[in-house]
Protein backbone atom coordinates (compact mmCIF):
# COMPACT_ATOMS: atom_id res chain seq x y z
CA UNK A 1 0.00 0.00 0.00
CA UNK A 2 1.29 3.53 -1.29
CA UNK A 3 1.20 6.74 1.46
CA UNK A 4 -0.17 9.72 0.14
CA UNK A 5 2.36 12.51 0.07
CA UNK A 6 1.07 14.05 3.12
CA UNK A 7 1.13 11.21 5.19
CA UNK A 8 4.73 10.99 4.06
CA UNK A 9 5.58 14.82 4.99
CA UNK A 10 4.31 14.91 8.46
CA UNK A 11 5.98 11.28 8.72
CA UNK A 12 9.39 12.68 7.50
CA UNK A 13 8.67 16.02 9.05
CA UNK A 14 6.72 15.59 11.93
CA UNK A 15 5.21 19.28 13.26
CA UNK A 16 5.23 19.80 17.16
CA UNK A 17 6.78 15.88 18.57
CA UNK A 18 7.12 16.78 22.15
CA UNK A 19 6.09 17.23 26.09
CA UNK A 20 4.23 19.85 27.68
CA UNK A 21 4.39 19.66 31.76
CA UNK A 22 1.27 17.54 32.37
CA UNK A 23 1.02 18.71 35.75
CA UNK A 24 0.12 22.52 34.87
CA UNK A 25 -3.05 23.84 35.16
CA UNK A 26 -3.36 25.33 31.89
CA UNK A 27 -2.19 21.54 29.68
CA UNK A 28 -4.36 18.78 28.90
CA UNK A 29 -3.03 15.48 28.22
CA UNK A 30 -4.68 12.89 26.19
CA UNK A 31 -3.47 9.35 26.31
CA UNK A 32 -5.02 6.93 23.90
CA UNK A 33 -4.55 3.45 22.13
CA UNK A 34 -2.76 0.96 23.82
CA UNK A 35 0.64 -0.93 22.85
CA UNK A 36 -0.73 -4.01 21.53
CA UNK A 37 -3.44 -2.39 19.28
CA UNK A 38 0.07 -0.94 18.03
CA UNK A 39 -1.04 2.62 18.51
CA UNK A 40 -0.25 4.92 21.45
CA UNK A 41 -1.04 8.81 20.89
CA UNK A 42 -0.34 11.48 23.36
CA UNK A 43 -1.67 14.73 22.33
CA UNK A 44 -1.52 18.17 25.10
CA UNK A 45 -2.61 21.55 24.45
CA UNK A 46 -1.58 24.45 26.26
CA UNK A 47 -4.40 26.45 26.70
CA UNK A 48 -4.63 30.29 27.52
CA UNK A 49 -7.07 30.49 30.56
CA UNK A 50 -7.64 33.95 29.78
CA UNK A 51 -9.11 33.73 26.28
CA UNK A 52 -9.66 29.89 26.07
CA UNK A 53 -7.44 29.59 23.30
CA UNK A 54 -4.77 26.79 22.47
CA UNK A 55 -1.38 28.64 22.33
CA UNK A 56 0.03 25.34 21.67
CA UNK A 57 0.19 21.74 21.11
CA UNK A 58 2.53 18.78 21.07
CA UNK A 59 2.41 15.24 20.54
CA UNK A 60 4.33 12.06 20.75
CA UNK A 61 2.74 8.95 19.00
CA UNK A 62 3.95 5.00 18.77
CA UNK A 63 2.51 3.49 15.73
CA UNK A 64 2.70 3.42 11.66
CA UNK A 65 3.47 6.19 9.27
CA UNK A 66 -0.71 7.36 9.47
CA UNK A 67 -1.08 7.44 13.09
CA UNK A 68 1.89 9.77 12.96
CA UNK A 69 0.43 11.74 10.51
CA UNK A 70 -3.08 11.82 11.81
CA UNK A 71 -1.40 13.03 15.15
CA UNK A 72 0.99 15.28 13.95
CA UNK A 73 -1.69 17.17 11.52
CA UNK A 74 -4.38 17.18 14.68
CA UNK A 75 -1.36 19.38 16.68
CA UNK A 76 -1.13 21.56 13.51
CA UNK A 77 -5.06 22.29 13.76
CA UNK A 78 -4.81 23.16 16.87
CA UNK A 79 -2.67 25.80 17.67
CA UNK A 80 -4.97 29.10 17.55
CA UNK A 81 -8.46 27.73 17.54
CA UNK A 82 -10.34 28.15 21.17
CA UNK A 83 -11.18 24.51 23.11
CA UNK A 84 -14.74 25.04 22.16
CA UNK A 85 -13.95 24.75 18.16
CA UNK A 86 -11.48 22.44 19.06
CA UNK A 87 -13.90 20.00 19.90
CA UNK A 88 -15.63 19.85 16.50
CA UNK A 89 -12.34 18.27 14.62
CA UNK A 90 -13.65 15.20 13.14
CA UNK A 91 -11.49 12.31 12.25
CA UNK A 92 -13.14 12.91 8.56
CA UNK A 93 -11.69 15.88 8.34
CA UNK A 94 -7.95 14.39 9.23
CA UNK A 95 -9.14 11.31 6.78
CA UNK A 96 -9.88 14.30 3.83
CA UNK A 97 -6.75 15.84 4.72
CA UNK A 98 -4.14 13.05 4.54
CA UNK A 99 -6.22 10.81 1.83
CA UNK A 100 -6.10 7.83 4.22
CA UNK A 101 -7.27 4.28 2.74
CA UNK A 102 -10.14 2.53 5.11
CA UNK A 103 -7.56 0.38 6.67
CA UNK A 104 -6.03 3.49 8.13
CA UNK A 105 -9.17 5.45 9.47
CA UNK A 106 -8.78 4.22 12.92
CA UNK A 107 -5.83 6.42 12.98
CA UNK A 108 -8.05 9.62 12.71
CA UNK A 109 -10.82 8.17 14.96
CA UNK A 110 -7.53 8.10 17.70
CA UNK A 111 -6.30 11.00 16.36
CA UNK A 112 -9.46 12.87 17.87
CA UNK A 113 -10.12 10.58 20.73
CA UNK A 114 -7.16 12.12 22.05
CA UNK A 115 -8.31 15.50 21.21
CA UNK A 116 -11.14 15.01 22.98
CA UNK A 117 -9.45 13.33 26.31
CA UNK A 118 -7.16 16.47 26.07
CA UNK A 119 -9.55 18.64 26.22
CA UNK A 120 -11.72 16.75 28.95
CA UNK A 121 -7.94 16.74 31.36
CA UNK A 122 -8.05 20.20 30.95
CA UNK A 123 -11.31 21.29 31.41
CA UNK A 124 -11.15 18.90 34.77
CA UNK A 125 -8.28 20.13 36.02
CA UNK A 126 -10.39 23.72 35.82
CA UNK A 127 -13.24 22.81 37.56
CA UNK A 128 -15.17 22.21 34.60
CA UNK A 129 -17.74 19.11 33.67
CA UNK A 130 -16.25 16.96 31.33
CA UNK A 131 -17.85 16.24 27.93
CA UNK A 132 -19.77 13.76 26.92
CA UNK A 133 -19.16 12.50 24.29
CA UNK A 134 -20.62 9.21 21.59
CA UNK A 135 -19.19 6.25 22.28
CA UNK A 136 -17.53 5.28 19.15
CA UNK A 137 -16.72 1.58 17.58
CA UNK A 138 -13.62 1.44 16.16
CA UNK B 1 27.39 2.50 -6.95
CA UNK B 2 24.82 0.99 -4.78
CA UNK B 3 21.77 0.26 -6.49
CA UNK B 4 18.16 1.22 -4.26
CA UNK B 5 15.89 -0.24 -3.55
CA UNK B 6 17.56 -3.25 -1.61
CA UNK B 7 15.73 -7.02 -1.23
CA UNK B 8 15.95 -8.05 1.77
CA UNK B 9 12.79 -10.20 1.88
CA UNK B 10 13.95 -13.70 0.63
CA UNK B 11 11.67 -15.50 2.66
CA UNK B 12 8.48 -13.87 0.55
CA UNK B 13 10.37 -15.03 -2.51
CA UNK B 14 13.95 -15.11 -4.51
CA UNK B 15 14.81 -13.00 -7.52
CA UNK B 16 15.79 -15.98 -10.07
CA UNK B 17 18.57 -16.62 -11.38
CA UNK B 18 19.56 -15.78 -14.41
CA UNK B 19 21.02 -19.59 -15.12
CA UNK B 20 17.15 -20.58 -13.94
CA UNK B 21 15.74 -18.49 -16.86
CA UNK B 22 18.21 -19.44 -19.42
CA UNK B 23 17.51 -23.65 -18.93
CA UNK B 24 13.43 -22.53 -19.22
CA UNK B 25 13.72 -20.08 -22.33
CA UNK B 26 13.79 -22.75 -24.82
CA UNK B 27 10.84 -24.68 -23.05
CA UNK B 28 8.52 -21.76 -23.69
CA UNK B 29 9.15 -21.94 -27.39
CA UNK B 30 10.68 -24.65 -29.65
CA UNK B 31 10.44 -27.32 -26.85
CA UNK B 32 7.08 -27.07 -26.25
CA UNK B 33 5.67 -30.50 -26.12
CA UNK B 34 3.46 -31.81 -23.62
CA UNK B 35 4.63 -34.35 -21.11
CA UNK B 36 2.25 -36.69 -21.23
CA UNK B 37 2.06 -36.55 -25.25
CA UNK B 38 3.73 -40.46 -25.36
CA UNK B 39 3.46 -40.54 -29.75
CA UNK B 40 5.83 -37.88 -31.19
CA UNK B 41 9.25 -35.79 -30.32
CA UNK B 42 7.38 -33.09 -28.55
CA UNK B 43 5.99 -34.98 -25.97
CA UNK B 44 9.22 -37.14 -25.49
CA UNK B 45 10.86 -33.70 -25.21
CA UNK B 46 9.14 -32.63 -22.19
CA UNK B 47 9.04 -35.16 -20.85
CA UNK B 48 12.93 -36.14 -20.98
CA UNK B 49 13.54 -32.33 -19.93
CA UNK B 50 11.00 -33.44 -17.06
CA UNK B 51 12.64 -36.21 -16.25
CA UNK B 52 15.90 -34.27 -15.89
CA UNK B 53 14.76 -31.82 -13.44
CA UNK B 54 13.13 -34.76 -11.49
CA UNK B 55 16.50 -36.58 -11.10
CA UNK B 56 17.87 -32.37 -10.25
CA UNK B 57 15.34 -31.71 -7.62
CA UNK B 58 15.50 -35.28 -6.01
CA UNK B 59 18.79 -34.82 -5.67
CA UNK B 60 19.04 -31.86 -3.79
CA UNK B 61 16.80 -33.43 -1.09
CA UNK B 62 18.28 -37.14 -1.23
CA UNK B 63 15.74 -38.67 -2.69
CA UNK B 64 14.63 -41.30 -5.72
CA UNK B 65 13.20 -39.34 -8.34
CA UNK B 66 10.34 -41.27 -8.59
CA UNK B 67 9.02 -40.02 -5.02
CA UNK B 68 9.08 -36.17 -6.91
CA UNK B 69 5.80 -35.23 -7.26
CA UNK B 70 5.66 -31.85 -8.98
CA UNK B 71 3.10 -29.34 -8.02
CA UNK B 72 2.23 -26.08 -8.62
CA UNK B 73 3.97 -24.85 -5.49
CA UNK B 74 3.82 -25.55 -1.62
CA UNK B 75 0.66 -24.57 -0.57
CA UNK B 76 -0.97 -27.11 -3.13
CA UNK B 77 1.74 -29.53 -1.77
CA UNK B 78 0.53 -28.88 2.12
CA UNK B 79 -2.75 -29.50 1.11
CA UNK B 80 -1.96 -32.34 -1.01
CA UNK B 81 -0.23 -34.26 1.94
CA UNK B 82 -2.55 -33.01 4.72
CA UNK B 83 -5.32 -33.74 3.12
CA UNK B 84 -4.36 -36.59 0.92
CA UNK B 85 -3.02 -38.70 4.36
CA UNK B 86 -6.13 -37.77 5.99
CA UNK B 87 -8.07 -39.39 3.50
CA UNK B 88 -5.29 -42.58 2.67
CA UNK B 89 -5.30 -43.23 6.11
CA UNK B 90 -8.90 -42.67 7.67
CA UNK B 91 -8.98 -46.52 8.82
CA UNK B 92 -5.96 -46.12 10.76
CA UNK B 93 -7.30 -43.07 12.64
CA UNK B 94 -8.14 -38.95 12.52
CA UNK B 95 -5.94 -37.23 14.82
CA UNK B 96 -3.47 -34.99 13.64
CA UNK B 97 -0.34 -32.89 15.27
CA UNK B 98 0.56 -30.02 14.27
CA UNK B 99 2.07 -26.85 15.82
CA UNK B 100 1.21 -22.86 16.15
CA UNK B 101 3.55 -21.49 14.42
CA UNK B 102 2.82 -23.18 11.09
CA UNK B 103 2.33 -21.62 8.08
CA UNK B 104 -1.38 -20.90 7.25
CA UNK B 105 -1.01 -23.47 4.19
CA UNK B 106 -0.68 -25.88 7.19
CA UNK B 107 -3.12 -24.57 9.86
CA UNK B 108 -5.95 -23.74 7.50
CA UNK B 109 -6.03 -27.08 6.02
CA UNK B 110 -5.64 -28.74 8.99
CA UNK B 111 -8.92 -26.60 10.47
CA UNK B 112 -10.69 -27.30 7.10
CA UNK B 113 -9.91 -31.16 7.78
CA UNK B 114 -11.27 -30.49 11.94
CA UNK B 115 -14.71 -29.53 9.97
CA UNK B 116 -14.91 -32.96 7.99
CA UNK B 117 -14.03 -34.80 11.58
CA UNK B 118 -10.39 -34.56 12.34
CA UNK B 119 -8.93 -34.21 15.24
CA UNK B 120 -5.76 -31.73 15.45
CA UNK B 121 -3.82 -31.08 18.69
CA UNK B 122 -1.84 -27.60 17.60
CA UNK B 123 1.35 -27.82 20.06
CA UNK B 124 2.37 -24.77 21.50
CA UNK B 125 6.35 -23.68 21.02
CA UNK B 126 8.51 -22.58 23.20
CA UNK B 127 9.88 -19.00 23.96
CA UNK B 128 12.86 -19.88 21.06
CA UNK B 129 10.45 -21.16 18.68
CA UNK B 130 10.98 -24.63 18.90
CA UNK B 131 8.52 -27.29 19.52
CA UNK B 132 8.73 -29.15 22.75
CA UNK B 133 9.82 -33.01 21.82
CA UNK B 134 8.22 -34.03 24.89
CA UNK B 135 4.73 -32.44 24.57
CA UNK B 136 4.83 -34.28 21.42
CA UNK B 137 5.30 -37.18 22.81
CA UNK B 138 2.85 -36.64 25.19
CA UNK B 139 0.13 -36.05 22.42
CA UNK B 140 0.33 -39.37 20.69
CA UNK B 141 -2.41 -41.41 20.55
CA UNK B 142 -2.64 -44.70 19.16
CA UNK B 143 -5.41 -42.89 15.87
CA UNK B 144 -2.08 -39.96 15.55
CA UNK B 145 -1.61 -41.10 11.57
CA UNK B 146 -0.04 -37.84 10.62
CA UNK B 147 2.67 -35.42 12.62
CA UNK B 148 2.74 -32.06 10.74
CA UNK B 149 5.73 -29.71 11.71
CA UNK B 150 7.49 -27.26 9.26
CA UNK B 151 11.32 -27.60 8.28
CA UNK B 152 12.09 -24.53 9.31
CA UNK B 153 9.83 -21.22 10.02
CA UNK B 154 9.36 -18.15 7.67
CA UNK B 155 9.16 -15.71 9.85
CA UNK B 156 12.21 -16.37 12.59
CA UNK B 157 13.83 -18.89 10.95
CA UNK B 158 14.30 -21.54 13.58
CA UNK B 159 14.85 -25.03 12.19
CA UNK B 160 13.07 -27.26 14.03
CA UNK B 161 14.37 -30.82 15.47
CA UNK B 162 13.53 -32.82 12.56
CA UNK B 163 15.30 -35.88 13.13
CA UNK B 164 13.63 -36.32 16.52
CA UNK B 165 10.26 -35.32 15.52
CA UNK B 166 10.00 -38.19 12.63
CA UNK B 167 11.59 -40.72 15.29
CA UNK B 168 8.59 -40.01 17.64
CA UNK B 169 6.00 -40.28 14.96
CA UNK B 170 7.83 -43.31 13.35
CA UNK B 171 7.54 -45.08 16.75
CA UNK B 172 4.11 -44.19 17.41
CA UNK B 173 3.38 -45.66 13.92
CA UNK B 174 2.27 -42.03 12.45
CA UNK B 175 3.92 -40.36 9.48
CA UNK B 176 5.91 -37.44 9.34
CA UNK B 177 5.34 -34.50 7.05
CA UNK B 178 7.52 -31.62 7.00
CA UNK B 179 6.16 -28.40 5.54
CA UNK B 180 10.39 -27.57 3.98
CA UNK B 181 9.46 -24.33 1.97
CA UNK B 182 12.30 -22.72 3.51
CA UNK B 183 14.75 -24.72 4.24
CA UNK B 184 15.24 -27.04 1.26
CA UNK B 185 17.87 -24.93 -0.84
CA UNK B 186 19.55 -23.34 1.71
CA UNK B 187 20.18 -25.86 4.66
CA UNK B 188 21.53 -29.65 3.78
CA UNK B 189 17.90 -31.21 3.51
CA UNK B 190 18.04 -35.21 3.38
CA UNK B 191 14.83 -37.09 3.30
CA UNK B 192 16.33 -40.24 4.72
CA UNK B 193 18.48 -38.86 7.32
CA UNK B 194 16.00 -37.19 8.62
CA UNK B 195 13.51 -39.54 8.40
CA UNK B 196 11.08 -37.43 6.72
CA UNK B 197 7.71 -38.99 4.75
CA UNK B 198 6.43 -36.40 3.21
CA UNK B 199 7.86 -32.95 2.29
CA UNK B 200 6.41 -29.75 0.23
CA UNK B 201 8.66 -27.50 -1.29
CA UNK B 202 8.52 -24.70 -3.87
CA UNK B 203 11.12 -23.25 -6.46
CA UNK B 204 10.77 -19.86 -5.93
CA UNK B 205 12.07 -19.51 -2.59
CA UNK B 206 15.19 -21.12 -3.89
CA UNK B 207 15.78 -18.73 -7.36
CA UNK B 208 13.63 -20.87 -9.38
CA UNK B 209 10.72 -19.72 -11.07
CA UNK B 210 6.98 -18.68 -9.21
CA UNK B 211 4.41 -21.43 -9.67
CA UNK B 212 5.66 -24.93 -9.42
CA UNK B 213 6.97 -26.92 -6.31
CA UNK B 214 7.26 -30.41 -5.25
CA UNK B 215 6.13 -32.59 -2.88
CA UNK B 216 8.39 -35.57 -1.65
CA UNK B 217 6.37 -39.05 -1.15
CA UNK B 218 8.52 -41.90 0.21
CA UNK B 219 8.20 -45.00 -1.76
CA UNK B 220 10.33 -46.76 0.89
CA UNK B 221 10.07 -47.75 4.94
CA UNK B 222 7.10 -46.98 4.70
CA UNK B 223 5.50 -46.87 1.07
CA UNK B 224 3.15 -43.70 1.54
CA UNK B 225 0.54 -42.78 -0.57
CA UNK B 226 -1.26 -39.62 -0.73
CA UNK B 227 -5.41 -39.41 -1.90
CA UNK B 228 -5.36 -36.78 -5.51
CA UNK B 229 -6.89 -33.47 -4.41
CA UNK B 230 -7.90 -33.17 -8.18
CA UNK B 231 -9.22 -35.14 -10.48
CA UNK B 232 -7.89 -35.85 -13.93
CA UNK B 233 -5.52 -37.43 -16.05
CA UNK B 234 -3.61 -39.27 -13.61
CA UNK B 235 -0.24 -37.53 -14.10
CA UNK B 236 2.44 -37.66 -11.24
CA UNK B 237 1.82 -41.39 -10.43
CA UNK B 238 -1.90 -40.76 -9.56
CA UNK B 239 -1.34 -38.24 -6.67
CA UNK B 240 -1.46 -34.98 -8.84
CA UNK B 241 -3.31 -34.54 -12.26
CA UNK B 242 -2.82 -31.88 -14.87
CA UNK B 243 -0.48 -31.12 -17.74
CA UNK B 244 2.88 -30.57 -16.29
CA UNK B 245 4.33 -27.14 -16.25
CA UNK B 246 7.57 -28.05 -18.14
CA UNK B 247 9.29 -24.92 -18.33
CA UNK B 248 8.67 -24.09 -14.72
CA UNK B 249 9.90 -27.73 -13.95
CA UNK B 250 13.33 -27.41 -15.82
CA UNK B 251 13.57 -24.09 -13.88
CA UNK B 252 12.81 -25.70 -10.60
CA UNK B 253 15.51 -28.27 -11.88
CA UNK B 254 18.22 -25.97 -12.58
CA UNK B 255 17.28 -23.88 -9.51
CA UNK B 256 17.80 -27.45 -6.95
CA UNK B 257 21.22 -27.91 -8.81
CA UNK B 258 22.45 -24.34 -8.20
CA UNK B 259 21.28 -24.75 -4.63
CA UNK B 260 23.01 -27.80 -4.00
CA UNK B 261 26.43 -27.16 -5.96
CA UNK B 262 26.51 -23.30 -4.18
CA UNK B 263 25.04 -24.07 -0.93
CA UNK B 264 28.10 -24.27 1.13
CA UNK B 265 29.50 -21.15 -0.33
CA UNK B 266 26.38 -19.24 -0.15
CA UNK B 267 25.57 -20.12 3.34
CA UNK B 268 29.35 -19.39 4.64
CA UNK B 269 28.65 -15.54 2.75
CA UNK B 270 25.24 -15.08 3.66
CA UNK B 271 25.47 -16.04 7.16
CA UNK B 272 28.34 -13.37 7.38
CA UNK B 273 26.40 -10.43 6.39
CA UNK B 274 23.57 -11.66 8.53
CA UNK B 275 25.74 -12.00 11.61
CA UNK B 276 26.82 -8.19 10.32
CA UNK B 277 23.65 -7.27 10.52
CA UNK B 278 22.30 -8.68 13.93
CA UNK B 279 25.22 -7.81 15.64
CA UNK B 280 25.10 -4.36 14.66
CA UNK B 281 21.50 -3.75 15.43
CA UNK B 282 21.59 -5.56 18.55
CA UNK B 283 23.81 -2.24 19.71
CA UNK B 284 20.22 -0.27 19.80
CA UNK B 285 19.09 -0.48 22.96
CA UNK B 286 15.90 -3.01 23.78
CA UNK B 287 16.32 -4.63 20.92
CA UNK B 288 15.76 -8.22 20.77
CA UNK B 289 16.81 -10.89 18.41
CA UNK B 290 13.72 -13.32 17.60
CA UNK B 291 14.04 -17.28 17.90
CA UNK B 292 16.65 -19.84 18.81
CA UNK B 293 19.74 -18.12 17.27
CA UNK B 294 21.73 -21.46 17.54
CA UNK B 295 18.93 -23.48 15.13
CA UNK B 296 18.21 -21.32 12.54
CA UNK B 297 18.46 -20.29 8.71
CA UNK B 298 21.54 -18.84 8.07
CA UNK B 299 20.04 -15.93 6.06
CA UNK B 300 17.12 -14.72 8.64
CA UNK B 301 16.97 -12.24 11.54
CA UNK B 302 13.89 -11.15 12.98
CA UNK B 303 14.71 -8.33 15.57
CA UNK B 304 12.06 -6.54 17.82
CA UNK B 305 12.40 -2.80 18.58
CA UNK B 306 10.93 -2.14 21.94
CA UNK B 307 9.02 1.14 21.40
CA UNK B 308 8.46 1.61 18.18
CA UNK B 309 5.66 0.10 15.87
CA UNK B 310 7.16 -1.98 12.76
CA UNK B 311 5.40 -0.73 10.00
CA UNK B 312 6.14 3.08 11.08
CA UNK B 313 9.70 2.26 11.34
CA UNK B 314 9.29 0.28 7.72
CA UNK B 315 8.35 3.24 6.55
CA UNK B 316 11.34 5.17 7.30
CA UNK B 317 13.39 2.74 4.41
CA UNK B 318 11.01 0.92 2.73
CA UNK B 319 11.69 3.25 -0.45
CA UNK B 320 15.22 1.92 -0.12
CA UNK B 321 14.88 -1.27 1.72
CA UNK B 322 12.52 -3.90 1.07
CA UNK B 323 11.61 -5.90 4.15
CA UNK B 324 8.89 -7.38 6.16
CA UNK B 325 7.25 -6.78 9.69
CA UNK B 326 4.79 -8.30 12.55
CA UNK B 327 2.96 -5.91 12.67
CA UNK B 328 0.27 -6.16 10.85
CA UNK B 329 -1.24 -2.93 10.91
CA UNK B 330 -2.79 -2.96 7.55
CA UNK B 331 -5.09 -5.95 8.16
CA UNK B 332 -8.22 -5.30 9.39
CA UNK B 333 -7.64 -7.22 12.85
CA UNK B 334 -4.81 -5.09 13.98
CA UNK B 335 -3.29 -8.26 15.29
CA UNK B 336 0.38 -8.81 15.00
CA UNK B 337 1.55 -11.95 13.94
CA UNK B 338 0.40 -14.97 15.08
CA UNK B 339 3.82 -16.50 14.99
CA UNK B 340 5.98 -13.89 17.85
CA UNK B 341 2.61 -14.35 19.75
CA UNK B 342 2.99 -18.08 19.80
CA UNK B 343 6.47 -17.61 21.53
CA UNK B 344 5.51 -15.80 24.12
CA UNK B 345 5.96 -12.03 22.88
CA UNK B 346 4.07 -9.38 24.13
CA UNK B 347 2.06 -7.91 21.70
CA UNK B 348 4.22 -4.61 21.81
CA UNK B 349 7.19 -6.70 20.76
CA UNK B 350 5.21 -8.69 18.50
CA UNK B 351 3.99 -5.13 16.75
CA UNK B 352 7.55 -3.86 17.01
CA UNK B 353 9.48 -6.73 14.52
CA UNK B 354 11.22 -6.36 11.40
CA UNK B 355 12.32 -9.56 9.25
CA UNK B 356 15.35 -9.31 7.54
CA UNK B 357 15.80 -12.09 4.98
CA UNK B 358 19.10 -12.21 3.21
CA UNK B 359 20.18 -13.90 0.20
CA UNK B 360 22.30 -14.53 -3.09
CA UNK B 361 22.86 -11.22 -4.38
CA UNK B 362 22.83 -9.47 -0.95
CA UNK B 363 26.24 -7.25 -0.51
CA UNK B 364 27.80 -6.13 2.21
CA UNK B 365 27.31 -2.48 0.94
CA UNK B 366 23.52 -3.19 1.44
CA UNK B 367 23.93 -4.36 4.75
CA UNK B 368 26.28 -1.23 5.39
CA UNK B 369 23.23 0.73 4.44
CA UNK B 370 20.57 -1.51 6.28
CA UNK B 371 22.42 -1.21 9.47
CA UNK B 372 22.37 2.96 8.87
CA UNK B 373 19.03 3.25 7.89
CA UNK B 374 17.42 0.79 10.69
CA UNK B 375 19.40 2.57 13.58
CA UNK B 376 18.77 6.20 12.40
CA UNK B 377 15.09 5.03 11.57
CA UNK B 378 14.27 3.71 15.32
CA UNK B 379 15.90 6.32 16.91
CA UNK B 380 14.26 8.93 15.21
CA UNK B 381 11.03 7.19 15.97
CA UNK B 382 12.09 6.72 19.90
CA UNK B 383 12.41 10.44 20.20
CA UNK B 384 8.62 10.39 19.07
CA UNK B 385 7.48 7.83 20.66
CA UNK B 386 5.22 8.08 24.21
CA UNK B 387 6.30 4.50 24.96
CA UNK B 388 9.89 5.37 25.04
CA UNK B 389 9.12 8.46 26.84
CA UNK B 390 7.67 6.60 29.90
CA UNK B 391 10.00 3.66 29.86
CA UNK B 392 12.80 5.85 29.98
CA UNK B 393 11.16 8.01 33.12
CA UNK B 394 10.48 4.42 34.87
CA UNK B 395 6.65 4.20 33.99
CA UNK B 396 5.79 0.46 34.32
CA UNK B 397 4.01 0.39 30.61
CA UNK B 398 2.23 -2.90 31.89
CA UNK B 399 0.28 -0.98 34.83
CA UNK B 400 -1.67 1.79 32.41
CA UNK B 401 -4.76 1.27 31.62
CA UNK B 402 -5.02 1.06 27.84
CA UNK B 403 -8.54 1.87 26.27
CA UNK B 404 -8.79 -1.28 24.44
CA UNK B 405 -9.64 -0.78 20.84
Amino acid sequence: MAYSDKVIDHYSNPKNVGTLDKASKSVGTGLVGAPECGDVMRLQIQVDEATGIITDAKFKTFGCGSAIASSSLATEWLKGKSVDEAVKIDNMDLVEELNLPPVKIHCSVLAEDAIKSAINDYRKKNGLDELVFEERIH
Amino acid sequence: MLKLPIYLDHNATTPMDPRVLEAMIPYFTENFGNAASRNHSFGWHAEEAVDYAREQVAQLIGADPKEIIFTSGATEGDNLAIKGVYEMYASKGNHIITCTTEHKAVLDTCKHLEKLGAEVTYLDVQPDGLIDLKALEAAMKPTTILVAIMYANNEIGVVQPVKEIAAIAKKHGALFFTDGVQAVGKIPVDVIADGIDIMAFTAHKMYGPKGVGALYVRRKNPRVKVTAQMDGGGHERGMRSGTLNVPGIVGFGKAAEIARTDMAADTERISKLRDKLENALKQIDESYVNGNPAHRLPHVSNISFKYVEGEGLMMGFNKDIALSSGSACTSASLEPSYVLKALGLGDDLAHSSLRFGLGRYTTEEQIDFTIKAVTDTVLKLREMSPLWEMFKEGVDIDSIQWAHH
